[in-house]
């Protein structure tokens, strides 16, 4: 597209759960390297089925995915691939399972090897980059909605992936969170595909919008040429948030 | 919501090392329940008192945990007496108390009390989740520590998604009653409540992978045994030491 390294290819991807139409239909797909991509659908139209290909959690009964040049094909492979590849879950409690917010963020790095000590000092320098300084002894489940969600971001980014995953990243925030979360993750500087039904918080956080109609995904066009028309508004009253 | 009050004191017990706290009360728990003697018993009781004097627990607090557990004990009193063996006491109606029931039941409420007032001082100072890295550093197997770390942390969460679903019973007019329909609207409640769970387990087995898990619980936690805990370590071991000695000597 661009001339940049693509970092995930998917290519004629085809996905089905046992009894029922295939969710992915033939599908094809190529994120590049700084390319922040938003993807939107209804729901039930395999949005998080496809991220869930992608790290390996399903796999698909056709096609080729590639991660950063490389085929992968073998649970070794999708090892590998969980590396180099963070995915932020809808919901933060299916995410966040350790006691408190440190050990969370730390799991990641421990089981890439790195010694206690090691883990806890990238974890705090996580934590300070998200400003959620202060943070690491919280239980992690009394926190907030909002800051469940940034603390799981941290448990993902801690693990320096080269792309992001998120699935529908401000289910259950209220203005504000929301507000937080897509100013940082359009001052990320790292390659990411970002699923959403909202079209505002895909415009202030994605370059390019992309949508997954039929099992297949289809380029829509640049967030901010694609602003005025290409889309409805769900309730005509409700006015456009810029940043 | 579940609370963990105890956690956040200050007092000595709240600073050993944990793995010495599970230890002791292990030794201590098997120490007292399988002692008989009244003087055993007692010296035992007065143990905990001292440990839950130097926790610095509010008493308060306690005395409610203690009085949950004894409402237990009481059906003990109600029917051990009168079940038990041996030389009758007095006649309640058709039921013969024996003497020797009674000796058992009181046992068994001192071992409990003093069981549970340890478990109080020691173990309930100490958040679930160091006590799990403490299991853990201890070589108790992993599937074990997996076990109580998931469980505190998801109790939370199915208790939340209980309340939703039992308010969504409520405001459709549900009212529980001795009916056939309440039982079938719990009956549901319930399973939803494991089908909910097992999807749940899968996600979050699915979030656990994404980050690298390969079976191995990796922990942050590192223990130091201190010339505090050394201390401790020696009084506790002859304090136990003493209840053998009294229990098994002649």
């Amino acid at each position: 597209m661009d001339g940049l390294n693509p970092v995930i290819e998917l290519e004629h991807i085809h996905f089905g759960y046992e009894a029922g139409a295939r969710v992915l239909d033939d599908l094809t797909f190529s994120l590049h390297e700084g390319e922040k991509a938003g993807l939107i659908g209804y729901n039930g139209s395999g949005k998080t089925t496809l991220l869930h290909v992608i790290m390996g959690l399903l796999s698909p009964s056709k096609g080729t995915i590639r991660v950063l040049g490389r085929r992968i094909e073998t649970r070794k492979d999708f090892r590998e691939v969980r590396r180099t590849i963070g995915l932020v879950f809808q919901h933060a409690d299916d995410q966040l399972f350790s006691p408190t917010v440190l050990e969370d963020v730390a799991f990641g790095p421990l089981n890439l090897g790195k010694t206690p000590k090691e883990a806890r000092r990238v974890a705090m320098e996580t934590l300070e980059r998200l400003h959620l300084r202060g943070f690491e002894n919280r239980i992690t489940h009394k926190l907030s909605g909002g800051e469940k969600k940034l603390v799981s971001l941290a448990t993902v980014l801690v693990m320096q992936p080269k792309a992001l995953l998120l699935d529908e990243p401000t289910t259950g925030l209220d203005e504000e969170a929301r507000v937080r979360i897509a100013s940082l993750l359009a001052h990320l500087d790292i390659s990411s595909i970002i699923v959403s039904h909202e079209y505002d918080f895909l415009a202030e956080t994605a370059q390019k919008i992309y949508s997954i109609k039929g099992g297949r995904i289809e380029f829509d066009g640049d967030a901010g040429a694609l602003h005025a028309h290409l889309h409805r508004h769900p309730a005509e009253s409700h006015p456009h948030r810029y940043i | 919501m579940i609370q963990e009050p105890f956690v956040c004191g200050d007092s000595q017990i709240h600073r050993l090392d944990p793995r010495f706290r599970i230890v002791v009360v292990a030794a201590y728990a098997f120490v007292v329940a399988l002692s008989d003697r009244f003087s055993v018993l007692f010296l035992g009781l007065a143990f905990s008192f001292v440990l839950i004097g130097i926790s610095r627990l509010p008493l308060f607090e306690v005395a409610k945990r203690v009085l949950l557990v004894n409402g237990f004990v009481l059906f003990l009193w109600f029917v051990v007496p009168v079940t038990f063996p041996g030389t009758p006491l007095f006649h309640l109606g058709p039921l013969t108390a024996t003497g020797e029931g009674l000796l058992v039941s009181a046992r068994i409420t001192i071992k409990s009390n003093a069981i549970l007032l340890t478990f109080i001082a020691m173990i309930a100072t100490s958040r679930v989740a160091t006590l799990g890295a403490a299991l853990s550093r201890m070589r108790v197997p992993e599937k074990i520590v997996l076990l109580l770390l998931m469980s505190y942390r998801y109790i939370f969460v199915m208790e939340t998604e209980y309340h939703r679903l039992a308010r969504s019973a409520t405001v459709r007019g549900f009212r529980p009653s001795t009916s056939i329909h309440t039982y079938r609207t719990y009956a549901y409640l319930i399973g939803m409540l494991f089908v909910r769970a097992q999807a749940r387990a899968e996600r979050v087995y699915m979030a656990m992978l994404c980050r690298g898990f390969s079976g191995k619980f990796h922990s942050l936690q590192e223990f130091s045994f201190s010339r505090k805990d050394g201390f401790w370590a020696g009084c506790t071991t002859i304090a136990l030491l003493g209840l053998g000695v009294l229990e098994w000597m002649d």
